[in-house]
């Protein structure tokens, strides 16, 4: 028996929206796996059903051995959830937030206060706070600890980074990879892209099914296609020039360079010479490295036709 | 009209809230047609400060101009000529699509005439024909989000403010809709936008940073880079975002 | 392989049960009571709106009929036709605007110079009488007709209609209006407020941490009633403390009475606030569906204001599926006709009735996973 989570072919359905479809994938115990997808994607309600508050139209799933929908009375006991939003009592302070989830797992504390420390310590200065007036990312910090007090062995986090801005939200992935000595297992939904290169394995989700289920590294290299960085003076300029000549399947915008989706034809030396003739100046075309995002777009883009 | 032309300029703009400095003395400026990132921790000014350039609220000190009114004195002159689009509020879920158009047009005080108009040119250059009576909250959101984009920029602002627009968006739309960004600021409209992504980060003419209410950081990312000696965006702002002193 | 946390945790994994359930409840209604408290607004209002009304419909908006002007018409002058005329100077009721021609009184009444006209007539030693009053306002028409009566009656040895007014001799309005705000308070503070604190914690997203969490739904549900039930008791303790001393309903053991309906009443309001937090998903929603579907019933057709015997049948009909209709009943019984218990089984039985059915429906609709 898989001690960590094992989904399989769970649907889903809201009236006529599907929003899960056939979902299955297994996270092995301790593992820190990535849920990534666009909002709507039904990662949202995924984690519902996980968290045994929503039932699922079909299949099953299961964490450390207890299935959803039986066992979960039991199950509740095993899980730490944190919500979409970072759900706390706004009118409560840090310290009663805390004091109060530890109290419904009849936990105290002091005894599992290890676990959270690390994460807690930026919010001990201010203990009687009142968690609506903190920021986001100390919000962010305050749910975990909560999500965290009674010792959990699977831990669910509905996008615990959006909204969040990069400073937290890399503080907040070094507290989880932290976490995983203690032997959770971390299941995380995440819609920014570059957070995938933090998990041990991730599962590609758009419009409620799986895209793909790997490591980051090998699904990077499982793209299968021809890439190109390609810049110049006028970036805009170029993507539509570039996406009128031969050889160019797909052309986007990726962070300060433009990825080319190339044919085999494909010619780098030649494109820079007929751009350069358009009037474009500084044109550079080098090969790329494939990453987890020109991997969605791709699936993404198969999946719609 | 040239491209050097300032379109926002703001001096020693600042906002106090009691004791606490939400935006302390920030000085920039900004040009036609550019495309302006507005980056910065949460909680680091950056709302407080775009709020007032908007129009909404009162600076404690300093002065701002958008599109050569002031921020200040002439706060309703600066509303007619900007556009405003956050990924939350912009349109009307409830409403069909034409409803959507036809109410912005009539906020913006056009005439009928012009109302037909722009909804017919709206329509065909989103590809939108027989969308008409749709409703908003059932078209995709890669439509919904060049929809509310199109509206905001409809009454041809100078500038248009956008405030976190690609949030958990997919990477498909997300970059679609920078097309349409490069598309209006080509043609010579200022877009100033906030942003999570900092791979879109890249995507801007020039970058600042707001850290704790100041602006930290200004330049192109390339010049931020080499400033800074690091290799993405990321690191960029994570190394000027850690100077902060403030905890909220 | 077994960590050293592991053992810790599987200490108090294997028995979930014995987690201390008093000790959950008491911090479910720790985080409640602060959650109240830190909202000055919610307070201030719950605890001043209860007064306010009670003293407004108290003392400021009377339907209690004063100064009526009357004025009387007469031919012959005998002791007792005099001694009426005394008694309408006399009595604080009347504004006596004196004897005038019977031609005049039409044009009286019309120009509103005079409320009412009394006819006195003697035939044969025996006096006769005849009351015409003006009826535009009805309330007052009524009210001053049964006034004149009773002078009349006072004065006519030979009148065989004898007019007693029990238990609210004076017609005291402010008596009449307390089981009413009774029963709208409770409605107000228990339905609205549990139901938009319910839904609160729907929207804010901490109901799926109380959820997940291994504590019974019923038990969440104990810790959100709770305090309300407690701030209800206040409230009751003021608003009978007000009623028996400044509005002077008069003290009898049949407070415990009273006592004992409203907390019943007081369940049965918090059960239908639980209820609608179960159906809507808003805090929006919540408050205006307990609103509409709550208070307005309440105020139309609960006998508080219109009473009940006047209504259409349809609507004698509805106002029985509505809980404020009984218990105003029940009040109206207890504190002001100070019966007996048991002699208001009917309302009681009613009531409780109502709570364990919504009560029940509330609890299956709260629990049920979808």
């Amino acid at each position: 028996m898989n001690e960590g989570i094992v989904i399989s072919d769970i649907t889903k359905s809201y009236g006529k929206t599907k929003a899960l479809d056939g979902v299955s994938f297994t996270v092995d115990e301790g593992e820190l796996f990535g849920l990534i997808g666009p909002d709507g994607a039904g990662k949202s309600t995924l984690f519902k059903i996980l968290a045994t508050l929503l039932l699922p139209d079909s299949g099953n799933a299961a964490m450390t051995g207890l299935d959803v929908v039986k066992d979960y009375r039991k199950l509740r006991t095993e899980i730490g959830y944190m919500p979409e939003k970072f759900s706390l009592y706004q009118d409560l302070t840090v310290k009663e937030n805390l004091e109060f989830f530890a109290s419904l797992f009849g936990v105290n504390i002091k005894t599992n206060f290890d676990l959270i420390a690390p994460i807690y310590k930026q919010l001990e200065q201010f203990p009687n706070r009142l968690a609506g007036n903190l920021s986001g990312g100390m919000k962010q910090k305050l749910a975990l600890s909560c999500a965290l007090i009674h010792r959990p062995k699977v831990l669910l986090l509905d996008e615990p980074t959006t909204g969040v801005d990069a400073v937290s939200r890399s503080e907040f992935w070094d507290m989880l990879s932290d976490l995983r000595k203690h032997g959770i297992t971390i299941l995380v939904s995440t819609s920014y892209m570059d957070e995938a290169k933090l998990c041990e394995r991730i599962a590609m989700i758009n419009n409620g099914h799986i895209l793909a289920v790997n490591t980051p590294d090998k699904l990077a290299e499982s793209i299968g296609e021809i890439l190109y960085n390609a810049s110049a003076d006028d970036i805009f300029r170029l993507l539509t020039e570039l996406r009128e000549i031969q050889g160019v399947k797909e052309c986007y915008t990726f962070g300060a360079t433009l990825h080319i989706v190339a044919e085999k034809d494909f010619s780098p030396e030649s494109t820079i010479e007929i751009l350069r003739k358009k009037g474009l100046k500084d044109v550079k075309i080098y090969p790329a490295h494939a990453t987890i995002e020109d991997l969605f777009i791709k699936l993404m883009q198969n999946d719609t036709q | 009209m040239t491209r050097n032309e300032i379109v926002i300029s703001v001096k020693d703009l600042t906002k106090k809230f009691g004791n606490f400095t939400a935006v302390d003395h920030i000085s920039f400026d900004v040009r036609k047609g550019e495309i302006f990132g507005f980056l910065g921790a949460n909680g680091a000014g950056k709302t407080t400060a775009m709020r007032m350039l908007c129009g909404l609220s009162y600076p404690t000190s300093g002065d701002g101009k958008v599109d050569g009114y002031d921020i200040i004195t002439q706060s309703e002159d600066v509303k007619k000529h900007i556009g405003y689009m956050s990924q939350k509020f912009s349109l009307y879920e409830n409403l069909t699509v034409a409803e959507n158009i036809r109410l912005f047009c009539t906020i913006y005080g056009m005439s009928n005439k012009e109302i037909k108009e722009q909804s017919s040119r709206l329509y065909s250059y989103l590809d939108m024909e027989g969308m008409e009576k749709t409703l908003v909250k059932d078209i995709p959101v890669g439509w919904k989000q060049k929809l509310a984009f199109s509206v905001a920029t409809m009454h041809n602002p100078a500038v248009v403010f956008l405030d976190e627009p690609t949030g958990g968006v997919d990477p498909i739309t997300r970059r679609k809709f920078w097309e349409l960004i490069y598309e209006v600021s080509s043609k010579g409209m200022t877009v100033f936008v906030t942003t999570h992504y900092l791979d879109e980060a890249e995507y801007c003419n020039r970058i600042s940073i707001m850290v704790d209410g100041k602006v930290a950081a200004l330049n192109s990312p390339e010049g931020l880079k080499q400033e800074f000696h690091a290799e993405t965006m990321d690191e960029v702002f994570r190394k000027v975002a850690s100077q902060a002193k403030r905890t909220e | 392989m077994l960590k050293p946390w592991m053992k810790f945790s599987a200490k108090w994994h294997r028995k979930p049960r014995e987690l201390n359930r008093m000790a959950i409840i008491q911090s479910l209604i720790k985080k409640e009571t602060l959650h109240v408290l830190r909202d000055t607004r919610t307070v201030v209002i719950t605890l001043v709106m209860p007064l306010a009304l009670l003293l407004l419909f108290g003392f400021a908006i009377s339907t209690e009929v004063n100064k009526v002007k009357v004025v009387a018409v007469t031919e012959n002058f005998t002791d007792e036709v005099r001694n009426i005329l005394q008694e309408f100077q006399i009595n604080e009721y009347f504004d006596f605007m004196g004897l005038v021609g019977s031609y005049e009184v039409e044009e009286m009444l019309r120009a509103g110079k005079t409320d009412a006209a009394v006819y006195l007539k003697t035939d044969k030693g025996n006096l006769t009488s005849q009351i015409i009053v003006d009826a535009s306002n009805t309330t007052t028409a009524q009210t001053a007709t049964v006034y004149i009566q009773n002078i009349l009656n006072r004065q006519q040895v030979s009148s065989n209609v004898l007019i007693r007014t029990l238990y609210n001799p004076q017609l005291k309005s402010s008596y009449n209006f307390v089981p009413g705000i009774l029963g709208m308070i409770f409605i107000l503070i228990c339905a609205i407020m549990t139901s938009v604190s319910i839904v609160g914690e729907k929207e804010n997203g901490t109901m799926s941490l109380l959820l997940v969490s291994p504590i019974k739904p019923r038990t969440i549900i104990f810790g959100k009633l709770v305090p309300y039930f407690l701030l209800s008791c206040i409230i009751l303790g003021v608003m009978l403390a007000i009623s028996y001393t400044v509005l002077g309903i008069p003290f009898s053991s049949s407070v415990l009475n009273v006592i004992w309906v409203s907390l019943l009443y007081v369940v049965l309001s918090l059960s239908i606030g639980l209820l609608v937090s179960t159906i809507v998903n808003t805090q929006l929603t919540a408050l205006i569906v307990s609103a509409v579907a709550f208070m307005l019933p309440v105020i139309m057709l609960s006998g508080m204001i219109f009473p009940i015997d006047n209504m259409p049948a349809i609507l004698q009909w509805i106002s029985c599926i509505i809980p404020a209709r009984w218990y105003i009943d029940a009040m109206r019984r207890l504190l002001i006709q100070q019966l007996e218990l048991w002699m208001i089984w009917e309302d009681i039985v009613i009531l409780a009735g109502m709570t364990i059915f919504i009560m029940a429906i509330a609890v299956k609709n709260f629990n049920k996973r979808k």
